[in-house]
C-alpha cells in the first residue's frame, strides 16, 4: 500500500498532464462547435453591422447603419412593442406562476396531480401550433368572442387580431398561456425543497399566511425567481413564432417584434443583411443591460 | 373564513386548469368536425375526423414534412447527447482552472439571441453550399448542424455529473479500462436518467424549431412540420377541420414523449437549476 502511494506520487505529475489532456479531448468537439456556431457568427454580425448592400454584395459604410437605426420609425415601433410585451407580460406571468405554485404546494389540496399536469400542459406544445390555434380562437368571429358573448361578458365582438391595442393583448395572453405553467414547475420544485419546519416556527410566532409568503417563501425562492425572470426576458426579447403566426406583425406594425423585424429586413424586404445585423445588435445590448440590472437588483440584497 | 378560502382556491385552480386545457380540447374537437361546423362554434365532437385525415393527406404533403422533422429531430438528439455528455463529463471529471474559464465563456453563449446570429449563420451556410452542397443551404444537415450543441445541455450534463459516484471510475481504471472506455462502459450506463431528460428536452426543441429551418430551407420537399403548420395557418380560405387535424398529428410525437417520460421531463427541466 505504501509503495503504491509513493509510486503514484512520483508519476503523479505526468499522469496529471495526461489526464488534463484527455479532459481537453473530451470537451474539444463541443467547444469547437459553440465557437463556430455562436461566437464566430456573433463577431461576424458585428462586422456586418458596419456594412450595407443587397444580398451577398456588401460594402463597409462605417456607422451609417447606426445612424439609420436612430431615425428608423419601424425599429422604434418594434422596440416599443417588445418592451410593452416585456414590462406587462413577464411580471404578470411570474406573479401568476408563483401564486399557482404556492396553492399547488399545499398538502391538503385534492387533485394536485391533475391541476399540476393541466396547468403545465401548454408548455409542451409547439410555438407554431399553439399560435395557429390562438389565431383562430381569437378571430373576430372566433370561439373566444362567442364564449364571452354567450356569458354576457361583452355585447359586441372584440377585434382581438385586427385592432392595434387588442392585438398586443392577444399576444400577451398567448405568451402567458404558453409559459406560466413552465415557470410554475420551477417554483414548485423549489418550494418542495424548503424545510417545512421554517413555516412551523413562523406559525408558532403567529405570522399570517401573507407574512409567511413575503417573509419566507419569496426570499427563499429569490435565486429561482431571478433565473426565471432572466430566461423569460431573453425569451420575450427574441419573440418571433407567435407574432409571425398570430398577427403577422399587424395590424400595421402594431405587434411587430424586434426578431420579426430583423427577419423581414433580411429575408422579406429587399434583403439588407448589414442593417439587419445592426438591428440585431440592439437586442444583444439590451439583453446585456437587462441581465446586468436583474443581477444587480437581486445581488445587492444578499 | 377558512372554508371560503379553500373554495376560492379550488375555483381559481379549476379556472386556471380550464384555460390551460381549453385550446387543446378545441383543437381535438375541431379535428373531428367540418370547417363549417368549426366556424359555427360547434363544441361537440363530430364524426368527420377520418375525412379530415384523408383530405389532409391527399391535398398536402404532410408525410414528407413528418419524415423531414423526424430525421432532423432524431439526428440532432443523438448527436447532441453524445457531444454534450462528453463535454459535461470532461469539464467535471478532468476539472482544471483553465477548463473552468472555458466553461464560463461557453455559458455566455446562452445569452446570445438567435436573431443576432441567424444572418451570419445563413451566410456561412450559403458559402458552404458552393463547397459542400450536401451540408449547405436547403439541406436537412444545414438545419441540424448549428442546433446540435447548446451550452445549456453541456451545463446540464456537468451539473448531473456532480452527483456521479467517482469511485466507479477508480474501480474501472483498476479493471484496465481506457479513459474513453470508462466514459462508455461506466459513466453512460449509470447516467440513463440524465440522458433521458436531456434527450426529451432536445427532441422537443428540435421538433418544434421554426425560425432556423424557415431561413435555411427553401424547397417544399425539405419543409419541416412547424413550417407546414405555419403555412396552413396563413392560408386565405382555411379548412379549419383539416388544419386542426394536421396540428393534432404534428403534436403526437411530442405528446407521446411527454406522457411516457413526464417525470424525467420535469426533473430534467428543473434539475439543472437546483
Amino acid at each position: 500500500m505504501k509503495t503504491e502511494v509513493r509510486r503514484t506520487s512520483i508519476r503523479g505529475s505526468s499522469i496529471r498532464t495526461k489526464a488534463n489532456l484527455t479532459g481537453w479531448l473530451f470537451i474539444s468537439l463541443a467547444v469547437i462547435m459553440i465557437v463556430i456556431f455562436y461566437f464566430y457568427p456573433m463577431l461576424q454580425a458585428l462586422l456586418l453591422s458596419f456594412k450595407s448592400g443587397t444580398g451577398m454584395n456588401l460594402d463597409y459604410v462605417g456607422i451609417d447603419n447606426y445612424k439609420r437605426l436612430f431615425s428608423d420609425k419601424t425599429f422604434t415601433t418594434a422596440l416599443t412593442n417588445t418592451f410593452i410585451y416585456l414590462i406587462v407580460q413577464v411580471p404578470v406571468m411570474i406573479i401568476l406562476a408563483l401564486f399557482l405554485s404556492v396553492l399547488l404546494n399545499s398538502r391538503q389540496l385534492k387533485f394536485r396531480g391533475f391541476f399540476r399536469t393541466a396547468i403545465f400542459l401548454p408548455a409542451v406544445t409547439s410555438l407554431v401550433a399553439y399560435s395557429v390555434i390562438f389565431k383562430y380562437l381569437f378571430a373576430t368571429d372566433g370561439m373566444i368572442n362567442k364564449l364571452f358573448m354567450s356569458i354576457q361578458l361583452i355585447q359586441t365582438p372584440i377585434e382581438w387580431i385586427t385592432d392595434p391595442f387588442w392585438a398586443k393583448v392577444t399576444i400577451i395572453i398567448a405568451i402567458t398561456w404558453r409559459w406560466t405553467g413552465y415557470n410554475m414547475i420551477f417554483y414548485l420544485s423549489a418550494l418542495q425543497n424548503i424545510d417545512q419546519s421554517i413555516y412551523e416556527a413562523a406559525r408558532i410566532d403567529g405570522a399570517s399566511a401573507t407574512r409567511q409568503f413575503f417573509g419566507i417563501t419569496i426570499p427563499l425562492l429569490k435565486p429561482i425567481i431571478l433565473f426565471t425572470s432572466i430566461t423569460s426576458t431573453i425569451g420575450t426579447l427574441q419573440l418571433f413564432d407567435e407574432v409571425v403566426n398570430i398577427t403577422q406583425g399587424g395590424p400595421g406594425n402594431a405587434t411587430l417584434s424586434i426578431s420579426h423585424y430583423i427577419y423581414n429586413l433580411s429575408f422579406k424586404y429587399t434583403s439588407d443583411f448589414g442593417y439587419a445585423a445592426t438591428v440585431s445588435y440592439s437586442i444583444v445590448v439590451i439583453i446585456i443591460i437587462l441581465a446586468f440590472l436583474q443581477f444587480k437588483l437581486a445581488g445587492d440584497k444578499k | 373564513m377558512n372554508k371560503l378560502k379553500t373554495t376560492g382556491t379550488y375555483i381559481f385552480l379549476i379556472l386556471a386548469a380550464f384555460i390551460s386545457i381549453f385550446p387543446f380540447l378545441w383543437m381535438l374537437i375541431s379535428a373531428t368536425n367540418t370547417s363549417a361546423d368549426v366556424t359555427k362554434g360547434k363544441l361537440i365532437p363530430g364524426s368527420y375526423f377520418f375525412d379530415n385525415i384523408s383530405n389532409l393527406f391527399s391535398s398536402i404533403d404532410i408525410g414528407t414534412a413528418l419524415i423531414n422533422s423526424a430525421k432532423v429531430s432524431i439526428t440532432t438528439t443523438l448527436l447532441s447527447l453524445v457531444i454534450a455528455s462528453l463535454a459535461g463529463y470532461g469539464f467535471e471529471i478532468y476539472r482544471s482552472k483553465a477548463k473552468d474559464v472555458v466553461f464560463s465563456i461557453l455559458l455566455l453563449s446562452m445569452m446570445i439571441p438567435f436573431a443576432a446570429i441567424m444572418i451570419p449563420l445563413f451566410q456561412m451556410f450559403a458559402k458552404l453550399s458552393s463547397v459542400a452542397p450536401a451540408i449547405g443551404i436547403d439541406t436537412l444537415s444545414g438545419v441540424i448542424l448549428p442546433t446540435v450543441v447548446t451550452a445549456f445541455l453541456i451545463f446540464f450534463f456537468r451539473q448531473s455529473t456532480k452527483m456521479f459516484p467517482k469511485e466507479l471510475l477508480e474501480a474501472g481504471r483498476i479493471d484496465g479500462l481506457s479513459e474513453l472506455g470508462l466514459f462508455i462502459r461506466v459513466y453512460a450506463p449509470t447516467m440513463k436518467t440524465t440522458y433521458a431528460a436531456a434527450g426529451i428536452i432536445t427532441f422537443m426543441a428540435s421538433w418544434n424549431n421554426y425560425l432556423w429551418p424557415l431561413i435555411v430551407l427553401q424547397s417544399p420537399e425539405n419543409q419541416t412540420i412547424p413550417m407546414l403548420i405555419s403555412q396552413l395557418g396563413s392560408s386565405y380560405s382555411p379548412d379549419y377541420g383539416m388544419i386542426m387535424t394536421a396540428i393534432v398529428i404534428s403534436t403526437i410525437p411530442t405528446a407521446l414523449v411527454f406522457f411516457f417520460m413526464q417525470k424525467h421531463f420535469v426533473a430534467g427541466m428543473t434539475g439543472s437549476v437546483k
